[in-house]
């Protein structure tokens, strides 16, 4: 009846039969609009600032900015502290995730909270807690100094508050799928023999296999992209401890803005690839699912 | 293994021990003995040095900043998340699905980048800064651009908590409520509303506490001016660089204190909430 037929997902469109079941044409008109204009300039523009301040001298001087040896220690760097706490992070995330959905324990709800607790921290403070552990006058401060083992201003402390701000997403993404899919099938491995861990890779494994790679997507943009903890802990060493949101930074307040959006942009186009990659996943898990129902 | 049985429910499945052993271990080491040297730190002060610290203030102003500033952006997050939520579940128009995977791009954009792109947006030179000074606003290095890198930040999660609840509302209600004589803003009001309201009390709950715990998107754009544009987590920064690090962890701790007040609260409103929702 309209140009802009009301949602066909729900049955609203099926029993449409009087108009009080939606909102007139204009307010519909007036809704829509709203919504694209404020996703469109105030979600999509800032990425779309990015990449055109990174080009705004033009693509050899963008080049030039990521080939400085400066940017491609921050490069190398920001790989090796993904690599590392996603990796431990996916380990410990699925056995933490065995535990919480397979079965049932007193203080599941309290084990649950705590392991959701790193989101609902700030990241200055996820720094900050490292500091007072390990710093000069921290709690291991002086011994760690008398053993000559760095941890702050160094890769283990990028690592370690890299990990606890990355520390719920492979088990949040996980719990959910895992306790609706039950313990049956499991429970056939077993009592046909299959050991346990054999039954984890042959029974367990293929089920939740979407949801664990959305988890350690979302973890990985999440460690490749962190700032507010990495920030307090790295201590910026110039060239040493720089990770690619660190640089952005320095060279931002050198006034570098080419560099600066330069290496942004990698950040970015990381999101995106995310972004698209999650749309994809999406559609598996749908999928993935609907075939478990049936 | 009496103790077992009653600690948890029999199941055949092998590997509770073992599993939930490495989960307390790895949960100790690495959230909560760095949580817990956090408190230790802290208890070295007494409470009037607590007080002292917290009400210094540059201290105070920038905790009222985080957490003023955060309430407001949590509050406009929500309105323009419901808006833009009822808008991708409720209608039909081109580009429907794009823009809704668009929503995610303040999760997925690491908040070092989303700072320093907002503060080129909304700088007096900006695309979107520009007009706005042609206009008498000032929106890069004042409290109002720690505001919109709030927004910026917290409005995904109000749509992402919301969506699932209202693409699964049953319309049999709102027919039946249609029915009995209803017009559309009581059907709204009184049915869909109701019913939506615990969803959105996790979404403000959740864009709140980002917001008042965001560093990378705000410091960008605050401007950084002590007691003036200066938020609660550059604080705690700026002590660590001093070396004051009971100052900093105290502001940690009132950072979090209140934090939670404000989370338990919005819980209590949240089950208030369910326990008025319609049943479905």
């Amino acid at each position: 009846m309209t140009t802009l037929p009301q949602a066909p997902p729900r049955p609203l469109a099926r029993g449409a039969v009087a108009s009080p079941l939606t909102e007139p044409r204009w307010i519909r008109l007036v809704i829509i609009g709203i919504s694209i204009a404020f996703l469109s300039v105030f979600i999509v523009l800032p990425l779309v600032v990015v990449f055109a301040q990174a080009l705004a001298s033009g693509v050899p001087a963008y080049f030039a900015a990521l080939a400085d040896p400066e940017a491609l220690l921050a490069i190398r760097l920001t790989l090796i502290t993904a690599a590392i706490s996603v990796s431990l992070n996916l380990v410990f995330g699925v056995i933490m995730a065995w535990a919480i959905a397979k079965f049932e324990f007193t203080g599941k709800t309290l084990l649950i909270s705590l392991v959701d607790l790193p989101f609902s921290i700030s990241p200055v403070i996820a720094g900050l807690v490292f500091v007072l552990l390990f710093g000069m006058q921290g709690f291991f401060g002086a011994w760690l100094v008398a053993h000559n083992i760095p941890i702050l201003y160094a890769l283990p402390g990028i690592v370690l508050a890299t990990i606890f701000v990355t520390f719920p997403f492979v088990v949040r993404e996980l719990v959910p799928l895992m306790t609706q899919q039950g313990t049956q099938e499991e429970e056939a491995a077993i009592s046909l023999g299959a050991s346990g861990l054999k039954t984890f890779w042959r029974v367990t494994l293929p089920n939740i296999k979407w949801g664990l790679l959305y988890g350690v997507l979302l973890c990985n943009a999440r460690a490749m992209g962190e700032f507010g903890a990495v920030s307090v802990v790295s201590g910026q060493v110039r060239g040493e401890t720089n990770t690619m949101p660190l640089l952005v930074e320095i060279l931002y307040n050198d006034y570098q803005f080419v560099a600066s959006f330069a290496v942004a942009s990698l950040l970015a186009f990381l999101a995106v690839v995310t972004l698209v990659a999650k749309v994809v996943l999406e559609r598996q898990l749908a999928e993935g699912q609907q075939s478990s129902d049936n | 293994m009496v103790k077992a049985t009653r600690f948890r429910r029999q199941s055949s499945l092998p590997g509770f021990g073992l599993t939930l052993g490495i989960s307390l271990m790895w949960l100790t080491l690495i959230v909560l003995i760095p949580l817990s040297a956090l408190f230790v730190k802290t208890m070295e002060l007494t409470p009037a040095q607590f007080l002292d610290i917290i009400l210094s203030a540059r201290t105070f102003n920038a905790l009222k900043l985080s957490f003023g500033l955060s309430l407001a952006a949590a509050v406009t997050s929500l309105v323009m998340g419901l808006i833009v939520v009822w808008a991708l579940v409720r209608y039909r128009f081109p580009g429907r699905r794009l823009f809704d995977a668009i929503v995610d791009i303040p999760f997925a954009l690491p908040t070092a980048v989303a700072g320093i792109s907002l503060t080129a947006l909304f700088a007096p030179t900006g695309w979107l800064g520009a007009p706005l000074a042609g206009m008498g606003i000032k929106v890069a290095f004042t409290p109002l651009g720690i505001f919109v890198a709030m927004v910026f930040i917290g409005f995904p999660f109000v749509v992402r908590t919301v969506e699932p609840v209202l693409a699964d509302l049953e319309c049999e209600l709102e027919e039946v409520a249609v029915s009995l004589g209803a017009n559309r803003w009581q059907v709204i009001a009184r049915v869909i509303f109701p019913t939506l309201l615990p969803a959105i009390l996790t979404g403000f709950a959740l864009a709140f506490a980002r917001a008042v715990g965001e560093y990378g998107s705000v410091i960008f754009i605050a401007g950084n001016l002590p007691n003036i544009s200066e938020i609660a987590p550059l604080l705690i920064v700026i002590r660590l660089a001093e070396f004051r690090y009971a100052d900093a962890a105290a502001i940690a701790v009132a950072m979090l204190i209140v934090a939670f007040l404000v989370l338990f609260l919005i819980n209590r409103l949240q089950r208030w909430a369910q326990f008025r929702a319609p049943e479905l």
